[in-house]
């Protein structure tokens, strides 16, 4: 009986709060047949978008999962002064809403910001371009590779490197060979984490891109750009392929994951 | 090769884990470290390993000052106590881990690989997960995989301290043999007395990180250099200033002029052996071991009125 309560509760909590709108999404790009949300998705600011959000991703995913695992590393396995602070600081994007990280970095970066005069008399842009969209979105996805790479980390503890090192291993060999498989699910996770909130970024995107049509607009702000202007096809087919994406990383994930992982 | 150690400090924090140690342990042969827990004995394996630094004093490795040097190029073989095993790798790979990262031909690795699990029985399991071995087959893969490369030394930290009492045993023997045949410089700590005493030919008894004898399992037994050492490597009776082993006590039915009187309170008979309880007149505690033939000799019963002489006692000077 109460088994049976549980799972309705639990199947309900799901249906209602994540079911239902994504659903609502699919039902709603194919609403009109496929043709026209295959339209919505091919013209040149919808194709533009979503190159510009998979750049950023290709940029932001692989930067924060070298971070990641340097920090987690450096976190769990070494002393050093200010460690609590790092490790605090590592949760700050976590707990800051976007929009303060977007400001905070147009701040910073704009022609009349801290660092943005020097930036533009040298000839680069940074908001309103692609720099700052990239800057943004590293600063939010970054706890992820992190947080799932230490308490792992801590849990296989230092004796296998140690054994290494006493077999002739260095450092690196050690690094290689023995600390990055024990961690590599802990990583593929936190990739994945880091991935997901880095295609669904939008307001500190929102802030320092400054929403130029085919050149500064994600694939988020597409979304709403196209819903503000009524454009609904185009904007739950542009919603779609976000979750297309999303889905296509877990099943990648699941598939490189060995179906008999041996603990 | 030798091992020395000079005037090993090493420190946590507050906690002095090693004060001013020094011990030399002569080639080929099979060294324990003994003493009870928090007495400094791991520490002292770990800095001949490498794996931690002392504050100050020396390792040398047949005469070569290794004191900088890092794990890695100390040549040394070492097993854990939790056998560290390299759990995403099969027993196979784990042994072979350490010639791989010497790169040496591939056909040399599965030849050496095989003759070793062959020596350490457990050739059926090469493509076995450590995790899905037993402990003492893990222990085994463990000490494989430190011979593999041919370690000038070995060091085994309480190497059969997670195994259960029987394989505990058998191991034993077995590193014995072992060590028989190889003659490889070896260190193994332990905090069980009678497995240092069966097995090493040379036991450094520690306490509160300092060294309190060296010697040969006889010399620690007969000849104990004070109280702790004579308490910590066999069970004691404290008569007085004196220390009495129980198997030292001589038990009689008439007094005979140098016997006390006592009370029989227990007699707990374990096969061979009998314990026998005792309160002396005066109230003090103390406990005899005798054999099975004596007491029935003796018809030790609880209750029972006994005469006790020490055969043999030790007083040390008090420091």
């Amino acid at each position: 009986m109460s088994r049976w309560l549980l799972r309705v509760v639990g199947l309900s909590y799901i249906g209602v709060l994540l079911a239902a709108p994504v659903g609502l999404v699919v039902w709603r790009t194919f609403e009109h047949g496929f043709g026209p949300a295959w339209d919505a998705v091919t013209t040149p600011a919808a194709r533009h978008a979503l190159y510009l959000t998979l750049l950023i991703a290709a940029i932001a995913v692989p930067a924060n999962t070298i971070f990641g695992i340097v920090c987690a590393l450096a976190i769990v396995r070494y002393r050093f002064r200010g460690k609590g602070i790092v490790n605090a600081l590592v949760d700050l994007p976590l707990a800051l809403s976007p929009v303060v990280v977007g400001l905070a970095y147009f701040l910073l970066y704009s022609k009349t910001g801290w660092f943005g005069g020097w930036l533009t008399g040298h000839g680069i842009q940074v908001v309103f371009a692609l720099p700052a969209m990239v800057l943004v979105t590293v600063f939010v996805s970054l706890p992820f590779v992190v947080r799932e790479v230490v308490p792992v980390l801590r849990e296989i503890g230092t004796e296998q490197e140690q054994a290494a090192a006493t077999l002739g291993a260095s450092p690196f060999q050690t690094f290689r060979k023995v600390t990055l498989p024990a961690i590599r699910w802990a990583v593929a996770y936190g990739v994945v984490l880091t991935t997901a909130r880095a295609l669904g970024e939008f307001g500190a995107v929102s802030v320092v891109s400054g929403h130029i049509v085919g050149k500064t607009e994600t694939l988020t702000l597409h979304v709403e750009e196209s819903y503000q202007a009524f454009d609904y096809t185009a904007a739950y087919a542009a919603s779609f392929v976000l979750a297309l994406i999303a889905v296509a990383t877990l099943v990648l994930m699941s598939l490189f994951k060995p179906k008999e992982e041996v603990r | 090769m030798a091992i020395v150690a000079r005037s090993v400090t090493k420190r946590f924090g507050s906690f002095t884990a090693l004060d001013d140690v020094s011990i030399e342990v002569p080639a080929g042969s099979l060294t324990a470290l003994l003493g009870p827990s928090g007495s400094g004995k791991s520490t002292l394996l770990r800095v001949i390993a490498g794996l931690e630094r002392p504050e100050s004093g020396t390792v040398e490795l047949d005469g070569v000052d290794v004191t900088k040097r890092p794990p890695q190029k100390r040549g040394v073989g070492f097993v854990f106590q939790h056998y560290a095993a390299f759990k995403h790798m099969t027993v196979r790979d784990n042994v072979a881990f350490g010639l791989k990262v010497r790169r040496r031909p591939r056909a040399e690795i599965r030849k050496r690989v095989d003759e070793l699990l062959e020596l350490v029985q457990i050739a059926g399991w090469a493509d076995n997960y450590p995790a899905q071995l037993s402990g003492g087959q893990r222990q085994r893969m463990g000490l494989a995989r430190a011979l593999a490369v041919e370690p000038a030394v070995l060091l085994l930290d309480e190497p059969f301290g997670a195994l259960d009492a029987r394989v505990r045993k058998d191991l034993r023997a077995w590193l014995r043999r072992l060590h028989d045949e190889m003659h490889v410089t070896t260190i193994f700590v332990t905090h069980d007395q009678e497995e240092a005493m069966e097995i090493a030919d040379q036991i450094v008894l520690m306490n509160r990180g300092r060294i309190e004898q060296v010697g040969g399992p006889r010399d620690l037994y007969e000849e104990p250099a004070n109280e702790f050492v004579m308490s910590f490597v066999g069970p004691v009776n404290r008569l007085g200033d004196s220390f009495v082993r129980p198997h030292d006590l001589e038990l009689r039915i008439e007094p005979n002029g140098e016997t006390t009187a006592g009370t029989i309170e227990r007699v707990v008979h374990l096969g061979f052996e009998v314990r026998v309880e005792l309160v002396l007149e005066d109230g003090r505690d103390l406990w005899a071991q005798v054999t099975r033939d004596e007491a029935e000799q003796l018809e030790l019963a609880p209750g029972g009125k006994v005469f006790v002489r020490p055969r043999r006692s030790r007083v040390f000077q008090t420091t």
